[in-house]
């Protein structure tokens, strides 16, 4: 909670004036059942229009003030609420984009993106409806009660004896109730997540004719949640009739004694008609109360799903960087005894004591079957993740004494999971660096050999990719991915499994003029295919997390079984359409 | 609390105005029929709660009038214990037909929904394929969740609420008739006044709600987009980069979003405290006329009473409109898919001879000829161009090709995805248009690239295959799969529960996975598309002897970008642009030193 204040700082005077607003809004709420009983002890009782035309008066005056001040009210509780929340929301977003890919990988990306957006808007409105409620309701709560003192302590005590007693009834209700809208919300969960899987999977559904297995089991799901929304919903219900004879209890008990008072001559008339608002003002402004109770619990579920985000520790960090200010400028890369595991939990490692050494320049293969490691290996490099045993070290320094600033623009990486992002090609491509020139864009491009077919598109550079790059084939996302890496210029390029998608006859050529424009950069390929490593200066075999060969290809095969086995499987076919 | 004072709850998908009010509702009210007889009981508690609580208020008059404060000045003790259990006993009656109302409303309404919910479900799962690539899956579920959601607020709350405020404005209007006519004409002026009033704020708050809706829509989009991302977004050190994008997006929606929000909020106070200046007024006048008309004060009391009250069921309506118009837009999108065509059993359009339609279809052999097959996803983009092709019982037929040259489209077609516009499909000579589609599709087994599995258990998965297999059978076909070893290495072997999305599996062992579903089936005619994509070409080799045993018997068409995936095919086609321009066996392709073997040599890329 203690966070949120910080949010609340800049707001202070729109959270300070809202409740002022309130205020004058009760107060003219308690006074004006109070001016009304005036004017009938007063004003009827001693036949005196002067002084029921003046009340009159003033209690229209205060209205209109009241009227102020419940637009003034929302004025500054939207004001306060909104941006509080859009604050938090911007703080949300910068915690994201500082989360490691550990963290990543912990959140999903539906899940992340719920929280930026509804939850942060469950957040605002119990904001704002706590602004208008939260002095409104004890307040007028407070302010009927005192009133009801003032003219009648003893009538005063019924109600005040039956306020606890419906409180108390409302929290039973409540406490029974939340339970049962857990269970709800979670049924509701899984009917989403059973149409979600019928929708991706509706072409296996189809050709395995399951559409009948299908529905039987969403119809049990339905049934399932139907019985719960009921089974929930139906104690929900109860607050109003309770909150009814509880209004109804007490009008009646404040008439009998009242009455009886009257009788006897202790109780101006007037007086049971201002008791009677206020009976109806104290429990409205109950029932408002629970009102917030109830929906600050699905605020509650918000605010714990945002401190999961906020709470997240990042777990990379520049803190050990002992060479913050210090660029990759070479491109040599070592591994000493690195060992790595996704999860602390896990037995199994991913990658287990692997020593590598790869000098400046050199173009290095990387190949092995799904699942050994390739992908965890290289990740350690620009310091994605960080080893649990053994060190990683470029230009002979250890990546975790690098910023990560730094490190990461020496490293350049096209992931195997890579996306594009709406906007232009040329948007896209400047990724890798916001000031490259038209020419040095077209260059990068040339490279990868993108250059023709974005050419051939009628807007040239200027095409819009659909988000994700949805308007381009598979191998031509690939080379554009890779073309945005090399406007980097990095020390080291990795590529992650890039070229599967594009014919040989082109990744030969990628890897040609990879030859000439990057004979400096140190070059990392993981591959498929033995023929898009084969020229390599050195290639590592893996599997199981353990580097099981090294060195050139002819060595290679002389030398290391699983190498030969990969080659014989492709035998003379590494070709790809 | 419906109406403006809501937050926003998705994008952009509120605020469409319904189109056709009169038949929505009727058809939504279709729902409800069964249920007549209750909701004719929920009607009828409306009444005696919404009676009780206006008798209970009149009943004051009377009271103070006659026990409490006669004009004779001797109060009657007995008189008022009795006047007030006649009083308990109308408000009991109040309250037990509200909770009776609210409880049999939420039997109905929560039926209603799960059967709307139902009928949805039922006629997607009738969608032809099209329908799924066309829309988006997001929209789709929209239609469950927002959709439903709103015209189950309307089911739950709001009808009743209508009833109910009609009832009250009339018992309100009546009883302040019955006790005073002029003062009853203060509020009667006033009225349009605050409906003006009401309205004003209610289309400026539509306005800036809509804004608010746009932006939020954007906001979304970009989150959504970084997020999914966001692993380039690091690799690329772009974060700065994309703060700076949110932030703007973040400060628009903000300053919409106060204006939405204010508007929305002000209705409450607006319409609240035009109602105290009805009150006002009329305790004033009403005073002036206790004085000089002699009116009694008990009259003046409830009167004042129901000048406050009037307001309520108003503000409660026009609260509710709101509503009632994205419940109204939401069942409209509902029934738009309820009336959407389904997929025909038989693609004839007029079945000339019904003798010529199967609608049992046993004992396949498997012989698929495609003759002159011309097709494309829209009638003017032709996809396939003149396509023929003969596959015996038992032969495996590859189709080779870069992306979008319309290899997936032809398995698309042979189980019936998608309906082909010229030319003929047989199957064992029977034009598959006149085979039953499940019939069709019982025995065609088809194997996607896609890796999504169904949550539940591995053993449910592979047996989706063939729901009656044995634990044995599944077992076998997963170790035709190669699968059963990794299988058997996960926490719970064959009864891990994998989650829809984001398990432990990689992508490759899901491939096995789907593989093995295809083994478990006993179908005749089997469809690999890019199958094995994900596998590496090691473990492709181990399981070859796998998927020479699942193929073997079959027909079987196999789409793959790795060449030497199809080597060992009988025929192998060669697709470009739609158009079938080489064919043969791999070495007959070879020896041609056409397309394919430039392919196949790495001399060219087919575009």
């Amino acid at each position: 909670m203690k966070r949120y204040i910080k949010y609340a700082r800049p707001y202070v005077r729109y959270f300070i004036l809202g409740p002022i607003c309130m205020i004058l809004e009760v107060l003219g709420e308690i006074a004006l059942p109070y001016l009304m009983s005036v004017i009938i002890n007063r004003g009827v009782a001693n036949h005196d229009i002067r002084t029921i035309v003046l009340l009159g008066c003033g209690m229209i005056g205060i209205a209109c003030i009241m009227a102020g001040g419940g637009i003034g009210g929302a004025y500054f509780a939207s004001h306060a609420s909104i941006s509080f929340g859009a604050d938090l929301r911007l703080d949300l977003f910068q915690k994201v984009q500082k989360f490691s890919f550990q963290n990543i990988d912990t959140f999903s990306t539906g899940s992340l993106v719920t929280r930026l957006t509804n939850d942060i808007t469950q957040v605002q409105n119990i904001i704002m409806m706590i602004m208008r409620t939260c002095l409104r309701a004890p307040g007028m709560l407070i302010g009927a009660l005192v009133m009801a003192f003032a003219m009648n302590a003893g009538l005063a005590v019924i109600i005040l004896t039956v306020i606890p007693l419906l409180a108390l009834a409302i929290f039973a209700l409540m406490r029974v109730a939340f339970p049962r809208f857990e269970v709800m919300q979670k049924k509701i969960d899984r009917l989403n997540s059973g149409i979600q899987e019928t929708l991706v999977n509706i072409r296996v559904i189809k050709s395995f004719v399951r559409g009948d297995y299908e529905e039987e089991k969403f119809k049990n799901l339905n049934e399932d949640l139907c019985q719960s929304s009921i089974y929930a919903v139906k104690i929900a219900i109860c607050s109003m009739p309770v909150m009814m004879l509880a209004m109804n209890i007490t009008t009646i008990a404040v008439v009998w004694f009242g009455g009886n008072m009257i009788i006897a001559g202790d109780m101006p008339v007037g007086d049971l008609t201002a008791f009677t608002t206020y009976i109806v003002q104290i429990l409205m402004s109950l029932m408002m109360l629970a009102m917030v109770f109830l929906n600050s619990s699905r605020a509650l579920a918000s605010i714990k799903r945002i401190n999961e985000v906020l709470d997240t520790s990042i777990d990379l960090t520049d803190e050990r960087a002992a060479y913050p200010d210090k660029l990759v400028t070479k491109g040599q890369i070592e591994f000493q005894n690195v060992s790595f595991r996704y999860y602390k939990d896990t037995k199994e490692w991913v990658l287990q004591g692997i020593n590598l050494t790869i000098l400046p320049g050199q173009t290095v293969g990387i190949i092995g079957p799904t699942g050994c490691g390739k992908t965890s290996l290289v990740s350690l490099i620009p310091r994605l993740y960080d080893t649990d045993e053994g060190a990683v070290l470029v230009d002979g320094i250890d990546v975790r004494e690098y910023s990560l600033r730094h490190l990461r623009d020496g490293v350049g990486m096209v992931l195997q999971k890579n996306v594009l992002f709406s906007g232009d090609i040329m948007e896209n491509l400047r990724w890798g660096d916001p000031e490259a020139s038209d020419e040095e864009v077209y260059a990068a491009a040339a490279s990868a050999q993108a250059d023709a077919f974005v050419r051939s598109f009628p807007l040239q550079y200027g095409t819009e990719l659909g988000q994700g790059g949805s308007n381009v084939s598979g191998g031509q996302k690939q080379r554009l991915c890779i073309a945005r890496a090399l406007l980097k210029k990095p020390k080291i390029l990795i590529l992650d499994d890039s070229t599967s998608a594009v014919d040989t006859a082109t990744e030969a050529k990628i890897r040609e003029a990879f030859q000439t424009t990057l004979k400096q950069t140190t070059k990392i390929i993981i591959a498929q295919r033995i023929a898009s490593v084969m020229e390599a200066d050195q290639i590592f075999v893996m599997e199981a997390g353990k580097i099981v060969g090294c060195g050139k290809h002819e060595e290679l095969m002389r030398t290391c079984r699983e190498y030969r086995e990969i080659y014989d499987s492709q035998m003379n076919q590494e070709v790809t359409a | 609390m419906p109406g403006p004072m809501n937050g926003p709850r998705g994008a952009g998908r509120q605020g469409g105005k319904p189109k056709d009010v009169k038949g929505t509702i009727i058809r939504l009210f279709q729902y409800l029929e069964k249920d007549k007889p209750l909701l004719a009981v929920v009607f009828l508690c409306v009444i005696l709660n919404t009676g009780a609580s206006l008798a209970g208020s009149y009943m004051l008059r009377p009271i103070i009038n006659t026990f409490i404060a006669p004009t004779d000045g001797n109060g009657d003790v007995r008189g008022l214990a009795f006047a007030l259990v006649l009083m308990a006993v109308v408000y009991l009656v109040g309250v037990a037909a509200s909770y009776a109302q609210a409880r049999i409303m939420i039997q109905v309404s929560q039926k209603a929904l799960m059967s709307l919910r139902n009928d949805l479900f039922c006629k997607m799962q009738r969608m032809p394929v099209r329908f799924f690539d066309t829309n988006s899956n997001g929209d789709l579920m929209s239609r469950y969740t927002n959709d439903v959601d709103a015209i189950g607020e309307m089911l739950n709350n709001t009808m009743v609420q209508l009833f109910a405020g009609v009832i009250q404005i009339i018992g309100t209007v009546a009883l302040m008739i019955y006790t005073n006519i002029w003062l009853t004409l203060i509020t009667v002026v006033l009225t349009p006044l605050m409906i003006r009033a009401g309205g004003f704020v209610a289309s400026r708050s539509r306005k800036y709600y809509h804004a608010q809706q746009e932006a939020i829509g954007k906001l979304n989009g970009y989150v959504e987009e970084t997020v999914s991302g966001q692993k380039v977004v690091k690799v690329f050190n772009h974060e700065d980069a994309a703060i700076e994008d949110f932030k703007e997006l973040n400060y628009d929606l903000r300053d919409k979003q106060i204006h939405a929000q204010f508007f929305g909020g002000i209705m409450g106070p607006v319409m609240g405290n035009l109602s105290q200046v009805n009150y006002s007024l009329t305790a004033a006048i009403g005073g002036i006329f206790c004085v000089l008309r002699g009116f009694d004060v008990g009259g003046l009391t409830i009167f004042v009473n129901y000048s406050r009250q009037f307001s309520r069921p108003i503000n409660e309506i026009s609260m509710q409109v709101n509503t009632i118009f994205s419940a109204l837009a939401g069942a409209e999108r509902v029934f738009a898919i309820m009336d959407l065509e389904t997929e025909p059993d038989y693609a004839v359009k007029e079945p000339n001879d019904p003798k010529m339609l199967i609608s049992k279809w046993d004992h396949v052999r498997g012989e698929v000829v495609l003759s002159h097959v011309t097709f494309g996803y829209q009638p003017e983009k032709v996809i396939l161009k003149d396509i023929s092709l003969y596959a015996k019982k038992g032969q495996k037929i590859a189709f080779v090709g870069s992306t979008g040259a319309g290899k997936t489209t032809i398995t698309n077609l042979i189980n019936r995805f998608y309906e082909i516009q010229e030319g003929t499909i047989t199957i064992d000579g029977t034009d598959i248009r006149n085979i039953q589609k499940d019939e069709l599709r019982k025995n065609i087994a088809l194997v996607l690239q896609d890796t999504h599995l169904f949550t539940g258990t591995v053993m449910e998965n592979i047996r989706y295959g063939r729901l009656d297999a044995t634990d044995e059978e599944v077992v076998q076909a997963a170790k035709t799969a190669d699968a059963d070893y990794f299988i058997r290495r996960l926490s719970h072997g064959y009864d891990t529960v994998l989650e829809g999305d984001g398990s432990n599996l990689s992508q490759g062992q899901r491939q096995l996975l789907n593989i093995a579903r295809a083994a478990l089936s006993k179908a005749p005619i089997l469809i690999l598309d890019e199958a094995t994509s994900s596998v590496d070409t090691r473990t492709e080799l181990q399981i070859q002897k796998g998927m020479d045993a699942l193929m073997k018997d079959r027909t079987t068409f196999v789409i793959a970008h790795r060449l030497s995936t199809v080597r060992n095919a009988d025929a192998i086609m060669v697709l470009e642009h739609g158009e079938i321009i080489e064919r043969g066996t791999h070495e007959q392709l070879l020896a041609q030193k056409g397309r394919y073997y430039q392919l196949y040599t790495g001399l060219t890329e087919l575009d």
